[in-house]
């Protein structure tokens, strides 16, 4: 018995330990797995699922259906010039996002910062309060909510974009610029710089490629944010999709899907070479 | 510059023109960008937008508080966390078995060297299975499953399950991958079975951090599905979907509230435990 | 710049109200023009004493004037004015790794410069020549256009140097500005910067650790415990003073000093986590 305790009185015969308890009411993981369960055994029990008409032998048709369907894409030529231009216009939503809640997030970071410690960033509650606002409401709620005053397409979808990216990025920025080293912002400060300079010319030299390293990760992430925000009427490919899949042309949307996975995958590939150029 | 006669060779900025260079490049291609997405921001002060955006906006406050109201923003706010809920428990069913037939950390034919072609096929294959899983958006499959199933929490359910069953694949097999292995294949070397070295040597280094991304999964599972509700999958979404169309600004103020709110504590929460697990 | 203290404490800004002061009541004049150099062992408020004499730390008592202004009653725009023909160069060089060398010698124009110039600056130099002159006073005239952090430890100290040269300030005062240089270097770049203030005009005050460098200066000032030992011409520091100042620390007095404070690993941009 390796683990018994050698400080112990040695007894005559050899003491043997008692596993603890299986539940014990102070056990932390005991109370998070009850928990857990009962949190599982609820979401199962209120939901309404139609497991029956989801396993029923004419849905398990129609998903047949539309599995067969989707394996031959349609490959038209005029269907394809379409696509091709709602491609484009989803990567370019996804960049001109990107780009717009970068500035945006940048300018948002320094209110939201405490660049040193005698700085007084009165600023910085309401700014990060703004940020998590902005945040924590996902795209397609935004484009959802933009589509009211900027109409429909692909310009609301480029706002919904960089709106919720410009919480996302300023937040990371505001949390970049704080953990910047101090020594060259500092000395600039101490010469009586102000403090716009000395952020141009001391903290974002600094910071710069660990910003510009959110960005691109914020990009991909957008690229496939993008592809989808168009079914709720903010252009691009998802608007495509849900058009025809709402008149059960499996063959154009198997098209579209592979078009969005091939999107996905040149950005991501972009993304990773240009984060590989800017380690050097 | 300033003395731009007398300027010396070296004196020139070297990265000048390379700078010049990028700078007109990306706006070469921006002005495309600016068009194919209709980027006109005047659009959005033109009086006739600006009045439907301020009835819009101004029907914003106060945020409706009925009693009755109420109960019914609670009732989907439990829906949206029950389908994130319900979704993540199919999803680990998903998740579970393809990671033990992808993992390579298992394989008893890898001890030797190199992997036998049929388990490497089927590795490879499961792969496969769960990229494709993954990289459909959830949105998609909710949109399929709605057409299947009709509208309402059935089709949310399915589609995190597939979505998050191929994202949650994928990643406890880098975490099972990346950790020492070295205990995992004594076992198999000693003789024990694929399950067995499975619980006794990977599963006790690697559950913190694989319960970690669970509950930061589980997380994400509620804010997606909210935004799932959008296509008719349930939940707060399809609640805040159809007060939008029908302009009701109040009651989609109410619903933002309790959904920041809900996207808050599911983040807090989910902190804690993670913190608790670290 | 005539500088008075007069029994002036300074404590470190991370020190909490009730703790011993880095430096103790000290009262000093130095001469505009004069060049001096501080010693001690390490912790005995060198640094902050330069700290104290940049206004970038308010003293916790006495007095601090620079030409006959106390730069602590100043309204701040003055102070900040002030602040601008005052040097500091820390021990550690304050340059950001990625930025040009250029750049890096250029921000010592900050404070004499607008906005616009400050910012027409980043996109293309202004005053490249004199930049490089600086440089070359170095030896470092052939690394204007490189990167900072292509440069070795020693370099990048020079090049916190040069900046002194482009500052136009008439008080310069620098922090350990030989802690990663070869002996040959470090007495080089030390004759440099004395030539360079001379010709400026500038009063300077260095801290060393190398004491026999210290008596390459006119003027020596031995602190311990932030307290003054000694304020004597060089001539009479004497073997038998070095050995009182430096007692339980002989190992400085030999070697090379402590070694420089480590550089804040600007962590890799690491990927946050994304529900996609």
């Amino acid at each position: 018995m390796a683990s018994r305790d050698n400080s112990a009185p040695s007894a005559a015969n050899e003491t043997y330990r008692l596993p603890p308890q299986l539940f014990d009411a102070r056990c932390a993981v005991c109370w998070f797995v009850l928990g857990l369960a009962a949190l599982t055994a609820a979401s199962f029990w209120t939901l309404d699922l139609q497991w029956a008409k989801f396993l029923s032998l004419d849905a398990l048709r129609k998903m047949g259906r539309f599995l067969g369907e989707l394996t031959t894409p349609a490959t038209n030529a005029e269907f394809l010039g379409r696509l091709a231009i709602a491609s484009l216009e989803t990567l370019a939503m996804s960049a001109l996002g990107t780009l717009i809640a970068a500035a945006a997030g940048l300018a948002l970071a320094l209110p939201a910062s405490r660049s040193h410690p005698g700085d007084p960033a009165y600023w910085r509650a309401p700014t990060r309060l703004v940020l998590n606002g902005l945040r924590s409401i996902p795209e397609l709620v935004w484009a959802a909510l933009l589509i009211i005053s900027a109409g429909l397409g692909p310009f609301a979808g480029t706002l919904a974009l960089a709106l919720h990216t410009t919480g996302v990025l300023g937040r990371l920025f505001a949390e970049a610029v704080e953990n910047a080293p101090a020594g060259p912002a500092f000395a600039l400060r101490a010469r009586g710089v102000p403090a716009g300079r000395v952020f141009l010319y001391a903290t974002l030299p600094q910071i710069l490629p660990q910003l510009l390293s959110y960005t691109l990760y914020r990009w991909e992430n957008n690229i496939r944010a993008a592809a989808v925000l168009g079914v709720v009427g903010g252009g691009g490919l998802g608007q495509m999709l849900a058009f025809h899949m709402g008149l059960f042309h499996m063959n154009e949307t198997s098209s579209i899907l592979v078009a969005m996975i091939l999107l996905v995958a040149m950005v991501d590939f972009a993304s990773y070479l240009s984060r590989r150029l800017l380690q050097r | 510059m300033d003395t731009a006669v007398s300027v010396l060779p070296q004196h020139r900025d070297p990265a000048w023109l390379p700078r010049l260079f990028w700078f007109c490049a990306a706006l070469v291609l921006l002005a495309p960008a600016l068009v194919v997405t209709e980027f006109r921001p005047w659009t959005l002060f033109e009086p006739e937008t600006l009045k439907s955006t301020q009835r819009f906006l101004g029907d914003f406050f106060p945020p409706k508080i009925e009693g009755e109201f109420l109960l019914l923003v609670a009732r989907e706010a439990w829906r949206t966390v029950a389908i994130a809920t319900a979704g993540m428990a199919l999803a680990l069913l998903v998740a579970i078995p393809l990671t033990l037939l992808s993992t390579s950390a298992i394989s008893i034919s890898a001890l030797t060297g190199r992997m036998h072609a049929l388990p490497f096929v089927l590795r490879q294959g499961v792969r496969w299975l769960l990229i494709v899983l993954r990289s459909i958006p959830e949105l998609v499959w909710a949109l399929v499953f709605v057409r299947v199933v009709g509208l309402g929490p059935t089709a949310g359910v399915l589609a995190i399950a597939l979505t998050y069953g191929g994202m949650l694949g994928k990643v406890y097999g880098e975490i099972l991958e990346s950790d020492e292995t070295h205990a995992t294949r004594t076992l198999l070397r000693n003789g024990a079975g694929r399950l067995q070295a499975f619980f006794y040597g990977l599963l006790p280094q690697s559950a913190p951090e694989l319960t970690s991304y669970t509950v930061y999964r589980w997380e994400c599972a509620i804010r997606s599905s909210a935004v799932l509700g959008f296509v008719g999958a349930g939940g707060l979404g399809q609640q805040m979907d159809n007060s939008m169309k029908m302009f009701q600004g109040s009651e989609v103020a109410t619903m933002l509230i309790v959904f920041m709110l809900l996207v808050a504590l599911a983040d807090y929460a989910s902190g804690w435990l993670r913190k608790r697990i670290a | 710049m005539r500088i008075t203290l007069s029994a002036l404490a300074a404590r470190h800004p991370a020190a909490a109200g009730a703790t011993a002061p880095a430096l103790k009541p000290l009262t000093l004049t130095i001469a505009p023009g004069e060049q001096l150099a501080v010693i001690g062992p390490s912790g005995a408020g060198k640094t902050t004493l330069l700290h104290a004499l940049a206004c970038a730390l308010k003293p916790a008592a006495g007095r601090i004037e620079l030409d006959g202004t106390d730069p602590w009653a100043l309204p701040v725009a003055q102070l900040q004015k002030l602040r601008g023909r005052l040097f500091l160069a820390p021990q550690t060089p304050p340059l950001p790794p990625r930025q040009r060398v250029v750049t890096a010698v250029l921000a010592a124009r900050l404070p004499q410069q607008s906005l616009f110039a400050s910012l027409r600056s980043l996109f293309y130099p202004t005053h490249i020549a004199e930049a490089e002159s600086a440089l070359a006073r170095f030896d470092l005239a052939g690394k204007l256009w490189q990167r900072v952090d292509r440069l070795s430890g020693g370099e990048r100290q020079r090049v916190g140097l040069a900046r002194a040269l482009l500052s136009s300030a008439s008080l310069w005062l620098v922090d350990e500005p030989l802690s990663s240089l070869d002996p040959s270097r470090a007495a080089q770049a030390i004759d440099t910067l004395t030539r360079c203030a001379t010709e400026c005009g500038a009063t300077l005050v260095t801290t060393l650790h190398q004491v026999d460098v210290a008596t390459r200066f006119p003027r020596v000032i031995g602190l311990r415990d932030g307290e003054l030992q000694f304020d004597l011409p060089s001539r009479e520091v004497t073997r038998e003073r070095l050995a009182t100042l430096y007692a339980q620390h002989e190992e400085e007095l030999l070697g090379a000093g402590p070694p420089p404070p480590p550089e804040d690993a600007s962590g890799g941009a690491q990927a946050p986590l994304y529900c996609r």
